[in-house]
Protein backbone atom coordinates (compact mmCIF):
# COMPACT_ATOMS: atom_id res chain seq x y z
CA UNK A 1 0.00 0.00 0.00
CA UNK A 2 2.72 2.35 1.07
CA UNK A 3 4.08 2.46 -2.78
CA UNK A 4 0.48 3.24 -4.17
CA UNK A 5 1.23 7.31 -2.42
CA UNK A 6 3.23 8.72 -4.99
CA UNK A 7 1.87 7.18 -7.69
CA UNK A 8 -1.76 7.67 -6.23
CA UNK A 9 -0.66 11.76 -6.23
CA UNK A 10 0.30 11.94 -9.10
CA UNK A 11 -2.31 10.42 -10.88
CA UNK A 12 -4.92 13.16 -8.88
CA UNK A 13 -3.04 16.10 -10.66
CA UNK A 14 -3.12 14.08 -14.13
CA UNK A 15 -7.73 13.77 -12.40
CA UNK A 16 -7.77 17.40 -12.05
CA UNK A 17 -6.12 18.31 -15.45
CA UNK A 18 -8.10 15.66 -17.43
CA UNK A 19 -11.34 16.59 -16.03
CA UNK A 20 -10.87 20.50 -16.84
CA UNK A 21 -9.68 20.27 -20.30
CA UNK A 22 -11.42 17.27 -21.37
CA UNK A 23 -14.27 16.65 -19.60
CA UNK A 24 -15.45 20.13 -18.33
CA UNK A 25 -16.29 20.94 -21.43
CA UNK A 26 -18.57 17.95 -21.98
CA UNK A 27 -21.14 19.99 -19.86
CA UNK A 28 -20.63 22.81 -21.85
CA UNK A 29 -23.20 20.42 -24.41
CA UNK A 30 -25.76 21.63 -22.06
CA UNK A 31 -25.83 25.05 -24.06
CA UNK A 32 -27.39 23.02 -26.92
CA UNK A 33 -30.69 22.87 -25.02
CA UNK A 34 -30.29 26.67 -24.39
CA UNK A 35 -31.03 30.32 -25.67
CA UNK A 36 -27.36 30.77 -24.36
CA UNK A 37 -26.70 34.23 -23.41
CA UNK A 38 -23.24 35.20 -22.50
CA UNK A 39 -24.91 37.37 -19.93
CA UNK A 40 -26.91 35.44 -18.42
CA UNK A 41 -24.37 32.72 -17.82
CA UNK A 42 -24.34 29.28 -18.22
CA UNK A 43 -27.01 28.65 -15.51
CA UNK A 44 -29.71 31.42 -16.30
CA UNK A 45 -29.90 31.20 -20.42
CA UNK A 46 -33.50 30.15 -21.33
CA UNK A 47 -33.99 26.35 -21.44
CA UNK A 48 -35.29 25.49 -24.26
CA UNK A 49 -35.13 21.94 -25.29
CA UNK A 50 -34.33 20.45 -28.49
CA UNK A 51 -35.38 23.94 -30.15
CA UNK A 52 -31.62 24.11 -31.68
CA UNK A 53 -31.71 20.95 -33.01
CA UNK A 54 -35.12 21.42 -34.51
CA UNK A 55 -33.61 24.61 -36.34
CA UNK A 56 -30.71 23.06 -37.67
CA UNK A 57 -32.78 19.97 -39.34
CA UNK A 58 -34.91 22.70 -41.03
CA UNK A 59 -32.16 25.08 -42.13
CA UNK A 60 -30.77 23.69 -45.82
CA UNK A 61 -27.51 25.07 -45.30
CA UNK A 62 -26.84 22.44 -42.41
CA UNK A 63 -28.17 19.84 -44.74
CA UNK A 64 -25.86 20.22 -47.04
CA UNK A 65 -22.89 20.70 -44.69
CA UNK A 66 -23.90 17.42 -43.78
CA UNK A 67 -23.80 15.19 -47.13
CA UNK A 68 -20.57 17.45 -47.88
CA UNK A 69 -19.05 16.22 -44.42
CA UNK A 70 -20.09 12.62 -45.07
CA UNK A 71 -19.36 12.69 -48.92
CA UNK A 72 -15.49 14.10 -48.52
CA UNK A 73 -14.95 12.13 -45.63
CA UNK A 74 -15.39 8.72 -47.47
CA UNK A 75 -14.29 10.02 -50.04
CA UNK A 76 -11.30 10.73 -48.38
CA UNK A 77 -10.93 7.73 -46.68
CA UNK A 78 -11.15 5.09 -49.12
CA UNK A 79 -8.86 7.25 -51.94
CA UNK A 80 -6.35 7.21 -48.97
CA UNK A 81 -6.74 3.82 -47.86
CA UNK A 82 -6.21 2.05 -50.99
CA UNK A 83 -3.45 4.80 -52.09
CA UNK A 84 -1.88 3.64 -49.05
CA UNK A 85 -2.11 -0.22 -49.28
CA UNK A 86 -1.38 0.04 -52.86
CA UNK A 87 1.45 2.17 -52.81
CA UNK A 88 3.37 -0.17 -49.88
CA UNK A 89 2.93 -3.49 -51.84
CA UNK A 90 3.98 -1.75 -55.12
CA UNK A 91 7.24 -0.24 -53.43
CA UNK A 92 7.48 -3.71 -51.33
CA UNK A 93 8.05 -5.07 -54.70
CA UNK A 94 10.73 -2.58 -55.56
CA UNK A 95 13.91 -4.89 -56.24
CA UNK A 96 16.57 -2.33 -55.24
CA UNK A 97 17.34 -1.55 -51.84
CA UNK A 98 18.46 1.36 -52.06
CA UNK A 99 15.68 2.48 -54.65
CA UNK A 100 13.00 1.33 -51.96
CA UNK A 101 14.78 3.39 -48.80
CA UNK A 102 15.21 6.31 -51.30
CA UNK A 103 11.94 6.79 -52.39
CA UNK A 104 10.54 5.92 -49.19
CA UNK A 105 12.16 8.57 -47.33
CA UNK A 106 10.79 10.90 -49.67
CA UNK A 107 7.01 9.94 -50.08
CA UNK A 108 7.15 11.18 -46.09
CA UNK A 109 7.61 14.44 -46.49
CA UNK A 110 4.61 16.07 -47.46
CA UNK A 111 3.33 14.34 -44.17
CA UNK A 112 5.49 16.82 -42.31
CA UNK A 113 4.56 20.04 -44.33
CA UNK A 114 1.41 22.23 -42.92
CA UNK A 115 -2.02 22.14 -44.46
CA UNK A 116 -1.58 26.05 -45.44
CA UNK A 117 1.72 24.66 -47.00
CA UNK A 118 0.09 22.23 -49.00
CA UNK A 119 -2.68 24.00 -50.44
CA UNK A 120 -0.84 26.77 -50.85
CA UNK A 121 1.29 24.52 -52.81
CA UNK A 122 -2.06 23.36 -54.70
CA UNK A 123 -3.41 26.93 -55.20
CA UNK A 124 -0.14 27.42 -57.32
CA UNK A 125 -0.27 24.88 -59.21
CA UNK A 126 -3.74 24.82 -60.15
CA UNK A 127 -3.61 28.36 -60.47
CA UNK A 128 -4.06 29.93 -64.46
CA UNK A 129 -0.61 29.83 -64.53
CA UNK A 130 0.15 26.81 -62.93
CA UNK A 131 1.70 23.54 -63.94
CA UNK A 132 -1.45 21.68 -64.49
CA UNK A 133 -2.79 23.80 -66.68
CA UNK A 134 0.11 24.29 -68.79
CA UNK A 135 0.64 20.57 -69.55
CA UNK A 136 -3.82 20.44 -70.11
CA UNK A 137 -2.87 23.33 -72.85
CA UNK A 138 -0.09 21.24 -74.23
CA UNK A 139 -1.49 18.52 -74.77
CA UNK A 140 -4.56 20.46 -76.22
CA UNK A 141 -6.95 18.87 -73.37
CA UNK A 142 -8.08 22.42 -72.37
CA UNK A 143 -8.90 25.22 -75.20
CA UNK A 144 -7.94 27.66 -72.22
CA UNK A 145 -7.04 27.60 -68.98
CA UNK A 146 -9.29 26.39 -66.01
CA UNK A 147 -10.24 27.84 -62.78
CA UNK A 148 -10.28 24.68 -60.99
CA UNK A 149 -11.09 26.51 -57.93
CA UNK A 150 -14.38 28.23 -59.10
CA UNK A 151 -16.36 25.03 -59.72
CA UNK A 152 -17.71 23.40 -57.32
CA UNK A 153 -17.68 19.71 -59.35
CA UNK A 154 -13.98 19.62 -59.03
CA UNK A 155 -13.39 20.30 -55.52
CA UNK A 156 -14.20 17.13 -53.67
CA UNK A 157 -12.06 15.74 -56.31
CA UNK A 158 -9.15 18.17 -55.09
CA UNK A 159 -9.43 17.71 -51.83
CA UNK A 160 -8.99 14.34 -52.45
CA UNK A 161 -5.96 14.46 -54.19
CA UNK A 162 -4.28 16.93 -51.47
CA UNK A 163 -4.95 14.13 -48.73
CA UNK A 164 -3.88 10.94 -50.84
CA UNK A 165 -0.61 13.71 -51.93
CA UNK A 166 0.02 14.41 -47.70
CA UNK A 167 -0.69 11.08 -46.72
CA UNK A 168 0.08 8.14 -48.64
CA UNK A 169 3.72 8.03 -47.99
CA UNK A 170 2.89 8.43 -44.16
CA UNK A 171 0.00 5.75 -43.96
CA UNK A 172 2.14 3.08 -46.01
CA UNK A 173 4.70 3.00 -43.05
CA UNK A 174 2.35 0.59 -40.78
CA UNK A 175 1.79 -1.29 -43.88
CA UNK A 176 5.21 -1.77 -45.26
CA UNK A 177 5.78 -2.72 -41.34
CA UNK A 178 3.02 -5.34 -41.97
CA UNK A 179 4.24 -6.73 -44.78
CA UNK A 180 7.81 -7.38 -44.04
CA UNK A 181 6.35 -9.32 -40.93
CA UNK A 182 4.93 -11.75 -43.07
CA UNK A 183 6.92 -15.17 -43.11
CA UNK A 184 9.47 -15.22 -46.15
CA UNK A 185 9.08 -19.29 -46.38
CA UNK A 186 5.59 -18.41 -47.99
CA UNK A 187 6.85 -16.35 -50.77
CA UNK A 188 9.58 -19.01 -51.75
CA UNK A 189 6.88 -21.77 -51.42
CA UNK A 190 4.68 -19.65 -53.82
CA UNK A 191 7.40 -18.98 -56.09
CA UNK A 192 8.68 -22.62 -56.29
CA UNK A 193 4.75 -23.78 -57.12
CA UNK A 194 4.81 -21.42 -59.93
CA UNK A 195 2.92 -18.35 -58.32
CA UNK A 196 3.75 -15.36 -60.37
CA UNK A 197 3.57 -12.24 -58.82
CA UNK A 198 -0.14 -11.09 -58.87
CA UNK A 199 -0.83 -14.44 -57.40
CA UNK A 200 2.00 -13.58 -54.65
CA UNK A 201 0.43 -10.12 -53.93
CA UNK A 202 -3.04 -11.42 -54.13
CA UNK A 203 -2.56 -14.67 -52.17
CA UNK A 204 0.09 -14.05 -49.47
CA UNK A 205 0.70 -10.15 -49.02
CA UNK A 206 -3.11 -9.03 -49.07
CA UNK A 207 -3.99 -11.35 -46.05
CA UNK A 208 -1.07 -11.30 -44.60
CA UNK A 209 -2.13 -7.99 -44.23
CA UNK A 210 -5.44 -7.99 -43.20
CA UNK A 211 -5.87 -7.70 -40.04
CA UNK A 212 -3.67 -4.55 -40.25
CA UNK A 213 -6.44 -3.00 -42.85
CA UNK A 214 -9.16 -3.93 -40.57
CA UNK A 215 -7.55 -2.77 -37.79
CA UNK A 216 -7.08 0.81 -39.52
CA UNK A 217 -10.36 0.92 -41.32
CA UNK A 218 -11.95 1.22 -37.62
CA UNK A 219 -9.89 3.78 -36.31
CA UNK A 220 -10.45 5.96 -38.89
CA UNK A 221 -14.33 5.08 -39.89
CA UNK A 222 -14.97 6.75 -36.31
CA UNK A 223 -13.00 10.16 -37.86
CA UNK A 224 -15.25 10.27 -40.76
CA UNK A 225 -16.87 13.31 -39.78
CA UNK A 226 -13.70 14.61 -38.95
CA UNK A 227 -12.04 14.35 -41.98
CA UNK A 228 -12.98 18.00 -42.64
CA UNK A 229 -11.95 21.03 -41.27
CA UNK A 230 -8.33 22.65 -42.41
CA UNK A 231 -8.54 21.73 -46.01
CA UNK A 232 -11.84 22.53 -46.65
CA UNK A 233 -11.42 26.23 -44.63
CA UNK A 234 -8.32 26.54 -46.82
CA UNK A 235 -9.15 25.71 -49.89
CA UNK A 236 -12.77 26.89 -49.91
CA UNK A 237 -14.06 29.96 -51.19
CA UNK A 238 -17.55 31.92 -52.23
CA UNK A 239 -17.65 30.04 -55.55
CA UNK A 240 -17.54 26.57 -54.24
CA UNK A 241 -19.35 26.71 -50.65
CA UNK A 242 -22.21 24.88 -51.28
CA UNK A 243 -19.66 21.96 -51.49
CA UNK A 244 -16.60 22.71 -49.66
CA UNK A 245 -18.33 23.79 -46.04
CA UNK A 246 -17.85 21.29 -43.75
CA UNK A 247 -19.76 20.93 -39.88
CA UNK A 248 -16.66 21.86 -38.55
CA UNK A 249 -16.68 25.01 -40.80
CA UNK A 250 -20.20 25.21 -39.98
CA UNK A 251 -19.61 25.12 -36.10
CA UNK A 252 -16.76 28.13 -36.40
CA UNK A 253 -18.87 30.23 -38.71
CA UNK A 254 -22.42 30.42 -36.84
CA UNK A 255 -21.10 29.57 -33.18
CA UNK A 256 -17.92 31.75 -32.92
CA UNK A 257 -18.22 34.33 -36.14
CA UNK A 258 -21.60 34.60 -36.13
CA UNK A 259 -21.95 34.41 -32.05
CA UNK A 260 -24.98 32.09 -32.21
CA UNK A 261 -22.80 29.81 -29.19
CA UNK A 262 -26.04 27.30 -28.86
CA UNK A 263 -26.31 26.57 -32.33
CA UNK A 264 -22.57 25.84 -32.58
CA UNK A 265 -23.06 23.72 -29.74
CA UNK A 266 -25.84 21.96 -31.43
CA UNK A 267 -24.57 21.00 -34.17
CA UNK A 268 -21.27 19.85 -32.38
CA UNK A 269 -23.26 17.72 -30.30
CA UNK A 270 -24.69 16.23 -33.37
CA UNK A 271 -21.49 14.95 -34.76
CA UNK A 272 -19.63 13.72 -31.94
CA UNK A 273 -22.79 11.60 -31.15
CA UNK A 274 -23.04 10.55 -34.73
CA UNK A 275 -19.54 10.02 -34.78
CA UNK A 276 -19.30 7.69 -31.58
CA UNK A 277 -22.04 5.47 -33.26
CA UNK A 278 -20.40 5.01 -36.46
CA UNK A 279 -17.21 3.74 -33.85
CA UNK A 280 -19.29 1.54 -32.50
CA UNK A 281 -21.10 0.10 -35.54
CA UNK A 282 -17.38 -0.25 -36.78
CA UNK A 283 -16.85 -2.53 -33.65
CA UNK A 284 -19.59 -4.72 -33.64
CA UNK A 285 -19.62 -5.75 -37.31
CA UNK A 286 -15.86 -6.44 -36.43
CA UNK A 287 -16.38 -8.78 -33.75
CA UNK A 288 -19.19 -10.22 -36.00
CA UNK A 289 -16.62 -10.93 -38.74
CA UNK A 290 -14.73 -12.19 -36.01
CA UNK A 291 -11.97 -9.81 -36.52
CA UNK A 292 -9.92 -7.78 -34.07
CA UNK A 293 -11.55 -5.13 -32.75
CA UNK A 294 -10.80 -1.39 -30.74
CA UNK A 295 -12.25 -2.51 -27.27
CA UNK B 1 26.09 -20.50 -68.57
CA UNK B 2 23.03 -22.33 -67.93
CA UNK B 3 21.95 -20.61 -64.95
CA UNK B 4 22.18 -17.25 -66.67
CA UNK B 5 19.78 -18.30 -69.11
CA UNK B 6 17.60 -19.99 -66.68
CA UNK B 7 17.39 -16.56 -64.60
CA UNK B 8 16.72 -14.54 -67.85
CA UNK B 9 13.77 -16.44 -68.59
CA UNK B 10 11.80 -14.90 -66.52
CA UNK B 11 8.32 -14.67 -68.14
CA UNK B 12 7.46 -11.16 -70.10
CA UNK B 13 4.32 -10.50 -67.55
CA UNK B 14 7.27 -10.13 -64.86
CA UNK B 15 9.24 -8.08 -67.13
CA UNK B 16 6.02 -5.33 -67.82
CA UNK B 17 5.37 -5.31 -64.29
CA UNK B 18 9.22 -4.42 -62.77
CA UNK B 19 8.79 -1.42 -65.66
CA UNK B 20 5.68 -0.31 -65.09
CA UNK B 21 6.21 -0.46 -61.24
CA UNK B 22 9.78 1.29 -61.37
CA UNK B 23 8.11 3.77 -64.41
CA UNK B 24 4.92 4.34 -61.06
CA UNK B 25 7.73 5.04 -58.73
CA UNK B 26 9.54 7.43 -60.37
CA UNK B 27 6.14 9.07 -61.57
CA UNK B 28 5.18 9.10 -57.68
CA UNK B 29 8.69 10.72 -56.32
CA UNK B 30 7.97 13.82 -58.87
CA UNK B 31 4.46 14.19 -57.95
CA UNK B 32 5.71 14.48 -54.59
CA UNK B 33 9.12 16.66 -54.83
CA UNK B 34 7.92 18.85 -57.87
CA UNK B 35 5.46 21.11 -56.04
CA UNK B 36 8.18 21.64 -53.54
CA UNK B 37 10.50 22.48 -55.85
CA UNK B 38 8.58 24.58 -57.65
CA UNK B 39 7.73 26.47 -54.89
CA UNK B 40 11.80 27.10 -54.32
CA UNK B 41 12.17 28.31 -57.62
CA UNK B 42 9.64 30.50 -57.36
CA UNK B 43 11.18 32.16 -54.32
CA UNK B 44 14.64 32.68 -55.98
CA UNK B 45 13.17 34.37 -58.98
CA UNK B 46 12.35 37.95 -60.13
CA UNK B 47 8.68 38.14 -58.74
CA UNK B 48 7.39 40.56 -61.63
CA UNK B 49 9.27 37.97 -63.74
CA UNK B 50 7.46 35.14 -62.06
CA UNK B 51 4.45 36.89 -63.25
CA UNK B 52 4.93 36.00 -66.89
CA UNK B 53 4.44 31.95 -66.19
CA UNK B 54 6.25 29.48 -67.89
CA UNK B 55 8.74 29.29 -64.68
CA UNK B 56 9.09 25.44 -63.65
CA UNK B 57 12.73 24.00 -63.13
CA UNK B 58 15.45 26.49 -62.62
CA UNK B 59 14.78 30.48 -61.98
CA UNK B 60 14.82 32.38 -64.90
CA UNK B 61 15.95 35.77 -63.29
CA UNK B 62 18.14 34.73 -59.97
CA UNK B 63 17.14 37.17 -57.00
CA UNK B 64 17.30 37.02 -53.12
CA UNK B 65 15.26 39.68 -52.83
CA UNK B 66 12.33 37.29 -51.79
CA UNK B 67 13.99 36.33 -49.00
CA UNK B 68 15.06 39.81 -48.10
CA UNK B 69 11.72 40.93 -47.95
CA UNK B 70 10.42 37.96 -45.76
CA UNK B 71 12.91 38.34 -43.10
CA UNK B 72 11.99 42.12 -42.81
CA UNK B 73 8.62 41.42 -42.35
CA UNK B 74 8.15 42.23 -38.41
CA UNK B 75 5.03 40.18 -38.64
CA UNK B 76 6.57 36.74 -39.99
CA UNK B 77 9.74 37.51 -37.06
CA UNK B 78 7.35 37.66 -34.31
CA UNK B 79 5.81 34.76 -35.84
CA UNK B 80 9.10 32.64 -36.04
CA UNK B 81 9.72 33.94 -32.88
CA UNK B 82 6.52 32.53 -30.90
CA UNK B 83 6.80 29.01 -33.43
CA UNK B 84 10.08 28.52 -31.88
CA UNK B 85 9.19 28.78 -28.48
CA UNK B 86 6.23 27.29 -28.45
CA UNK B 87 7.75 24.30 -30.12
CA UNK B 88 10.72 24.24 -27.47
CA UNK B 89 8.30 24.71 -24.60
CA UNK B 90 5.65 22.76 -25.73
CA UNK B 91 7.35 20.01 -26.77
CA UNK B 92 9.31 19.52 -23.35
CA UNK B 93 6.41 19.84 -21.80
CA UNK B 94 4.01 17.33 -23.46
CA UNK B 95 6.87 14.79 -23.79
CA UNK B 96 7.60 15.37 -19.35
CA UNK B 97 3.67 14.81 -18.85
CA UNK B 98 2.89 12.37 -20.92
CA UNK B 99 6.10 10.30 -20.13
CA UNK B 100 5.13 10.36 -16.19
CA UNK B 101 1.30 9.65 -16.90
CA UNK B 102 2.44 6.49 -19.12
CA UNK B 103 4.80 5.91 -16.12
CA UNK B 104 2.43 5.60 -13.96
CA UNK B 105 -0.48 3.56 -15.94
CA UNK B 106 2.32 0.72 -16.66
CA UNK B 107 3.21 -0.30 -13.04
CA UNK B 108 1.43 -2.96 -12.45
CA UNK B 109 1.65 -2.86 -8.95
CA UNK B 110 -0.53 0.75 -9.42
CA UNK B 111 -4.09 0.06 -7.91
CA UNK B 112 -6.25 2.37 -10.18
CA UNK B 113 -4.19 1.81 -13.75
CA UNK B 114 -6.42 0.62 -15.66
CA UNK B 115 -9.30 3.39 -14.53
CA UNK B 116 -6.70 5.90 -15.14
CA UNK B 117 -5.72 4.74 -18.63
CA UNK B 118 -9.55 4.12 -19.62
CA UNK B 119 -10.10 7.97 -17.88
CA UNK B 120 -7.43 9.14 -20.79
CA UNK B 121 -8.54 6.72 -23.76
CA UNK B 122 -12.25 8.51 -23.59
CA UNK B 123 -11.01 11.81 -24.41
CA UNK B 124 -9.74 10.64 -27.09
CA UNK B 125 -13.33 9.78 -28.66
CA UNK B 126 -15.34 12.39 -26.79
CA UNK B 127 -14.60 15.91 -26.83
CA UNK B 128 -16.78 18.47 -25.83
CA UNK B 129 -15.93 20.45 -29.40
CA UNK B 130 -15.13 23.78 -30.33
CA UNK B 131 -17.48 26.15 -28.99
CA UNK B 132 -17.44 24.73 -25.54
CA UNK B 133 -13.90 24.61 -25.16
CA UNK B 134 -13.85 28.10 -26.90
CA UNK B 135 -15.50 29.29 -23.89
CA UNK B 136 -13.88 27.13 -21.15
CA UNK B 137 -10.57 29.08 -22.37
CA UNK B 138 -12.37 32.33 -22.39
CA UNK B 139 -13.15 31.89 -19.41
CA UNK B 140 -9.96 30.47 -17.61
CA UNK B 141 -7.94 33.85 -19.19
CA UNK B 142 -6.44 31.29 -21.96
CA UNK B 143 -6.98 33.96 -25.07
CA UNK B 144 -4.35 36.39 -25.66
CA UNK B 145 -2.26 34.29 -24.04
CA UNK B 146 0.92 32.38 -25.06
CA UNK B 147 0.09 29.41 -22.85
CA UNK B 148 -2.73 28.46 -24.87
CA UNK B 149 -0.24 26.55 -26.98
CA UNK B 150 1.14 24.99 -24.26
CA UNK B 151 -1.22 23.84 -21.25
CA UNK B 152 -4.47 22.75 -22.83
CA UNK B 153 -2.73 20.39 -25.45
CA UNK B 154 -0.29 18.81 -23.08
CA UNK B 155 -1.28 15.73 -22.99
CA UNK B 156 -2.24 12.91 -25.38
CA UNK B 157 -4.13 9.90 -25.04
CA UNK B 158 -2.51 8.74 -28.28
CA UNK B 159 1.06 9.64 -27.21
CA UNK B 160 0.52 8.43 -23.80
CA UNK B 161 -0.33 4.65 -25.05
CA UNK B 162 2.31 4.82 -27.70
CA UNK B 163 5.17 5.61 -24.34
CA UNK B 164 2.79 2.79 -22.07
CA UNK B 165 3.42 -0.01 -24.36
CA UNK B 166 7.10 0.42 -24.81
CA UNK B 167 7.32 0.43 -21.35
CA UNK B 168 5.22 -2.19 -20.61
CA UNK B 169 8.10 -4.31 -22.03
CA UNK B 170 10.73 -3.49 -20.30
CA UNK B 171 11.70 -6.05 -17.37
CA UNK B 172 10.03 -5.35 -13.84
CA UNK B 173 13.37 -6.50 -12.84
CA UNK B 174 14.42 -3.36 -13.45
CA UNK B 175 12.19 -1.59 -11.25
CA UNK B 176 12.36 -4.51 -8.39
CA UNK B 177 15.94 -4.28 -7.85
CA UNK B 178 16.02 -0.33 -7.74
CA UNK B 179 13.20 -0.61 -5.03
CA UNK B 180 15.18 -3.06 -2.89
CA UNK B 181 18.37 -0.39 -2.94
CA UNK B 182 15.45 2.09 -2.11
CA UNK B 183 14.43 3.95 -4.79
CA UNK B 184 11.44 5.65 -4.88
CA UNK B 185 9.05 6.45 -7.70
CA UNK B 186 10.92 9.65 -8.82
CA UNK B 187 14.23 7.89 -8.94
CA UNK B 188 12.82 4.98 -10.61
CA UNK B 189 11.32 7.14 -13.50
CA UNK B 190 14.20 9.37 -13.64
CA UNK B 191 17.30 7.16 -13.38
CA UNK B 192 15.85 3.67 -14.55
CA UNK B 193 12.75 3.67 -16.64
CA UNK B 194 13.23 7.34 -18.67
CA UNK B 195 16.85 6.58 -20.04
CA UNK B 196 15.79 2.81 -21.60
CA UNK B 197 13.22 5.10 -23.02
CA UNK B 198 14.44 7.06 -25.11
CA UNK B 199 13.59 6.02 -28.70
CA UNK B 200 10.11 6.15 -27.80
CA UNK B 201 10.77 9.48 -26.53
CA UNK B 202 12.82 10.49 -29.41
CA UNK B 203 9.39 9.72 -31.20
CA UNK B 204 7.08 11.53 -29.44
CA UNK B 205 8.49 14.40 -28.72
CA UNK B 206 9.16 14.60 -32.68
CA UNK B 207 5.36 14.23 -33.62
CA UNK B 208 4.66 16.90 -30.70
CA UNK B 209 7.41 19.18 -32.28
CA UNK B 210 6.10 18.73 -35.85
CA UNK B 211 2.44 19.36 -34.44
CA UNK B 212 3.73 22.73 -32.74
CA UNK B 213 5.56 23.48 -36.21
CA UNK B 214 2.61 23.40 -37.91
CA UNK B 215 -0.19 24.65 -35.93
CA UNK B 216 -2.11 27.93 -36.87
CA UNK B 217 -5.82 26.77 -35.89
CA UNK B 218 -5.17 28.05 -32.13
CA UNK B 219 -3.33 30.81 -33.09
CA UNK B 220 -6.09 32.42 -35.26
CA UNK B 221 -8.82 31.20 -32.32
CA UNK B 222 -7.33 32.23 -29.28
CA UNK B 223 -4.37 34.87 -30.11
CA UNK B 224 -5.99 36.76 -33.30
CA UNK B 225 -5.92 40.35 -31.25
CA UNK B 226 -2.30 40.29 -30.07
CA UNK B 227 -0.09 40.51 -33.10
CA UNK B 228 2.71 39.80 -30.72
CA UNK B 229 1.58 36.23 -29.87
CA UNK B 230 1.03 35.10 -33.88
CA UNK B 231 3.24 31.96 -35.35
CA UNK B 232 4.47 31.29 -38.40
CA UNK B 233 1.89 29.27 -39.86
CA UNK B 234 -0.62 31.97 -39.38
CA UNK B 235 1.25 34.70 -41.10
CA UNK B 236 1.93 32.24 -43.90
CA UNK B 237 -1.88 31.76 -44.16
CA UNK B 238 -2.62 35.31 -43.79
CA UNK B 239 -0.09 35.82 -46.66
CA UNK B 240 -1.85 33.29 -48.89
CA UNK B 241 -5.38 34.57 -48.49
CA UNK B 242 -4.14 37.95 -49.44
CA UNK B 243 -2.74 36.33 -53.13
CA UNK B 244 -5.50 34.11 -53.62
CA UNK B 245 -7.65 37.30 -53.40
CA UNK B 246 -5.74 39.40 -55.89
CA UNK B 247 -7.21 37.28 -58.79
CA UNK B 248 -5.80 38.62 -61.64
CA UNK B 249 -2.40 39.62 -61.90
CA UNK B 250 -3.02 43.01 -62.81
CA UNK B 251 -3.78 43.17 -59.65
CA UNK B 252 -0.83 41.81 -57.85
CA UNK B 253 1.24 44.08 -60.49
CA UNK B 254 -0.16 47.05 -58.78
CA UNK B 255 0.93 45.98 -55.42
CA UNK B 256 3.97 45.00 -55.73
CA UNK B 257 7.07 46.34 -54.40
CA UNK B 258 9.71 46.44 -57.26
CA UNK B 259 10.37 43.68 -57.90
CA UNK B 260 8.70 41.53 -55.10
CA UNK B 261 5.09 40.51 -55.82
CA UNK B 262 3.07 38.79 -53.01
CA UNK B 263 3.29 35.26 -54.50
CA UNK B 264 6.78 35.20 -54.69
CA UNK B 265 6.96 36.44 -50.89
CA UNK B 266 4.52 33.76 -50.43
CA UNK B 267 6.97 30.97 -51.95
CA UNK B 268 10.17 32.37 -50.08
CA UNK B 269 7.84 32.37 -46.58
CA UNK B 270 7.25 28.93 -47.44
CA UNK B 271 10.47 27.49 -48.06
CA UNK B 272 11.89 29.45 -44.93
CA UNK B 273 8.83 27.62 -42.84
CA UNK B 274 9.79 23.89 -44.32
CA UNK B 275 13.30 23.98 -43.96
CA UNK B 276 14.28 23.04 -40.59
CA UNK B 277 11.82 20.39 -41.57
CA UNK B 278 13.21 19.32 -44.55
CA UNK B 279 16.18 19.44 -43.20
CA UNK B 280 15.70 17.35 -40.13
CA UNK B 281 13.06 14.52 -40.72
CA UNK B 282 15.52 12.51 -42.70
CA UNK B 283 17.47 11.91 -40.13
CA UNK B 284 14.97 11.27 -37.79
CA UNK B 285 13.09 8.22 -40.27
CA UNK B 286 13.84 5.63 -37.47
CA UNK B 287 12.30 6.77 -34.69
CA UNK B 288 9.01 7.42 -36.19
CA UNK B 289 8.72 4.09 -37.96
CA UNK B 290 8.98 2.61 -34.59
CA UNK B 291 7.18 5.11 -32.94
CA UNK B 292 4.07 4.66 -35.56
CA UNK B 293 4.49 1.07 -35.48
CA UNK B 294 4.54 0.64 -31.50
CA UNK B 295 1.39 3.07 -32.13
CA UNK B 296 -0.82 0.98 -34.84
CA UNK B 297 -0.26 -1.90 -32.02
CA UNK B 298 -4.05 -2.37 -30.51
CA UNK B 299 -4.46 -1.00 -27.30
Amino acid sequence: MKRQKVLLLWSLVYVIYGFIFCYLPLAGWLMAFENYKPKDGFFHSQFIGLGKFKQLFVDDGFLRVIRNTLAMGVINLVVTFVAAIVFAILLNELKSQGGKKVVQTISYLPHFLSWIIVTGILHDALSGTGIVNDLLLRFHLLKEPLNFFAHPKYFWGIVAFANVWKETGWNAIIYLAAIVAIDTNLYEAAAIDGAGRWARIRYITLPGIKPTIIILLLMNAGNVLNAGFEVQYLLGNGLVQSVSQTIDIYVLKWGISQGDYSLGTAAGVFKSVVSIVIILIANGMAKRAGEERLF
Amino acid sequence: MKRATTRKKTSVGEKVFVFLNGFFMILFVIITLYPVWNTLVISLNNGTDSLRGGLYLWPRMWTLKNFNTVLHKKNLLVGAYVTVARTIIGTLMALGANAILAYIVSRKRFLFKRQLSLFWVITMYVNGGLIPTFLLFKGLGLTNNFLVYIIPGMISAFYMLVIRTFMVGIPDSFEESAQLDGAGDVVIFTKIISPLCKPVYATVALFCAVGHWNSWFDAMLYNRMNSNLTTLQYELMKLLSSVTNQSTSVESMKNAVGTVTPTSVRAAATILTMLPIVCLYPFLQRYFVTGLTIGGVKE
